[in-house]
């Protein structure tokens, strides 16, 4: 089964990460926590993280959303942790430059991110893309 | 009424989207627009286009005469007593405000109650959150049955002699669900409260009579009936809105200025401060000519057998689980679903790569996505242009949604 364009948004590697969210949950006591809502379309995410010494040390996620919020989350959680806060910063810079179709530097290492690119050619679902990212910016500018 | 014939008035239907004929299933965030109004709206600026009310001049009288005769159409159109009672105001939600923020603010105090219902949009809601809180008042909610309707039982218990406002929505956006204005209006009134109607899902689909509802105000949205976006009207009965203050204060809503006092205008104008939405008001009468030429009666007879339709069409298909009263006789034409595990969101996108267009998200209705224990959800609703095949189209696309998910599952 197959509908034209489609494919370029719902690839298998975001449908794993959807039906096998990583890092879900919350970190009991965690040293940052966001909450985040999409006001028109009912999406949210809960993020924790741990910071300690300016790095992300610990990452996770709980909310309601679409097949490409909740990826998106499972993908940014795994993406982040180990990485300083700037660039943890940097990668969601690189990562809306991408959902916006603008270039950006190829000597960034995407991994499972990469499969989003597609949503890209989807503007109504960029927003969904976009939420856990701003909440971990969000969460990660207090930190500095 | 014929709905395939219809459809060859509204330009933008007739295009084709990711590939595929375009199946319009939104009219519930806003209907199409026939070729009768956007040609309304095209003469007016290529012909009448001036301010109102003030100039001596030909092109404003031309204006003057189209924007009032807008008003009459609006009278008739809900059965006023005159077209005092007519204030064309930006849409739905600022019809409410002014209700609340004038009429509220004066006559609701500490102790005294404010009853909607558990189906409320958000524009039928915080209005009354702000009016509560402003005065101390307290906001009560009138429950709804399993079935996404209310019982008039419920609404005696809910509503007493301290009630001041009862503000009910005629037609659910989201449950399709037709709320028993009239009797509603009997309660709210045999206890000494006034009754708000919103009639935003209600005026383009039925018949919609203020005489026999016999409530106090009512508001409706333009953009929602064929008519252009930015133009709505609030109803209020005549005493009422004789003795409610204006809250937007400026030119055209002004009588005599004085360096420390003013004095407004009489009805309706001294609720319509600024430049009125001229264009907007022309748009709404072509709109109202327009349904009314095919006829309230035959659209609502349309629209029950489409719902009626579609409940049969869309429930049939495993995994769909849909809101609201189950029988399509006792429903608009409004269908409100959930795909198994699959979200809204994806649902609609698959079926926009398919060329049909729906609502997925909260629908301005967060409340009550609670009630129904789901976060979103997606939405098909129809209007006088859709037809069966438009449904067939639906559920065939909905059937290819299931079988795409627990593909790539």
């Amino acid at each position: 089964m197959s509908f034209n364009n489609l494919d370029q948004l719902y690839r298998q590697v975001i449908m794993d990460h959807y039906k096998n969210p990583r890092n879900k949950g919350a970190i009991e006591d965690g040293s940052v926590t966001v909450d985040m809502n999409n006001p028109t379309c009912g999406d949210r995410i809960h993020l924790t993280m741990n910071v300690e010494n300016g790095v992300v040390t610990d990452a996770k996620f709980e909310g309601e959303g679409c097949s490409i919020s909740m990826a998106s989350a499972s993908m940014m959680t795994q993406a982040i942790k180990g990485k300083n806060i700037e660039d943890a910063v940097k990668l969601s810079q690189v990562f809306s430059d991408m959902m916006l179709g603008n270039d950006y530097p190829d000597d960034v290492d995407l991994d499972d991110i990469e499969a989003l690119q597609g949503v890209a050619k989807f503007p109504a679902r960029i927003k969904c893309a976009t939420l856990s990212w701003k909440a971990m910016e969000k969460g990660l500018q207090n930190q500095k | 009424m014929n709905a395939k014939e219809l459809k060859k008035y509204f330009p933008i239907l007739d295009q084709e989207v990711n590939g595929h004929p375009l199946v319009y299933l939104d009219s519930a965030a806003t209907s199409q627009k026939p070729v009768q109004v956007i040609e309304a709206l095209d003469h007016y600026y290529r012909y009448a286009n001036s301010n109102v009310h003030r100039g001596v001049h030909t092109l404003g009288n031309r204006a003057t005469d189209l924007y009032e005769g807008a008003r009459e159409k609006a009278r008739k159109f809900i059965n006023a007593a005159s077209t005092k009672e007519i204030v064309f105001l930006r849409g739905t939600t600022t019809a409410l405000n002014l209700v609340a923020q004038s009429y509220g603010r004066a006559n609701v105090k500490e102790g005294d109650e404010i009853v909607i219902t558990m189906m409320e949009h958000h524009s039928n809601i915080i209005p009354w959150q702000q009016v509560a809180k402003a005065t101390g008042a307290t906001l009560k909610y009138i429950p709804l049955q399993e079935d996404g309707t209310i019982s008039l039982e419920d609404v005696r218990k809910t509503v007493t002699p301290n009630t001041k406002i009862v503000s009910v929505m005629m037609v659910s956006n989201v449950l399709g669900t037709i709320n028993p204005i009239a009797e509603i209006t009997k309660i709210a009134h045999e206890n000494g409260a006034v009754m708000v109607v919103d009639a935003a899902q209600a005026a383009p689909h039925m018949k919609v009579d203020v005489a026999q509802l016999d409530c106090d105000f009512l508001a409706f949205s333009g953009h929602k009936m064929c008519g252009p976006t930015g133009i709505g009207v609030l109803y209020g009965k005549q005493a009422l809105l004789e003795e409610m203050e204006p809250i937007e204060f400026g030119g055209e809503m002004i009588d005599f200025v004085g360096l420390y006092e003013s004095t407004w205008k009489e009805l309706p104008w001294k609720f319509e401060g600024g430049t009125p939405i001229i264009a907007g008001a022309i748009g709404l009468g072509a709109a109202i000519d327009f349904l009314t030429e095919i006829g309230m009666d035959a659209i609502e007879q349309h629209e029950h057998k489409l719902a009626a339709y579609a409940m049969d069409k869309v429930t049939e298909i495993p995994g769909i689980s849909v809101f609201g009263p189950k029988r399509g006789k006792d429903r608009a034409s409004v269908v409100t679903f959930n795909l198994d595990d699959v979200h809204p969101h994806d649902v609609a996108t698959v079926l926009d790569a398919e060329g049909i267009a729906v609502r997925a998200g909260h629908h301005c209705a967060q409340t009550l996505m609670k009630w129904c224990k789901v976060s979103a959800t997606a939405r098909a609703s129809f209007y006088l242009y859709n037809t069966e095949e438009d449904i067939d189209r639906l559920a065939a696309s909905l059937l290819k949604t299931k079988e795409y998910f627990s593909d790539v599952f």
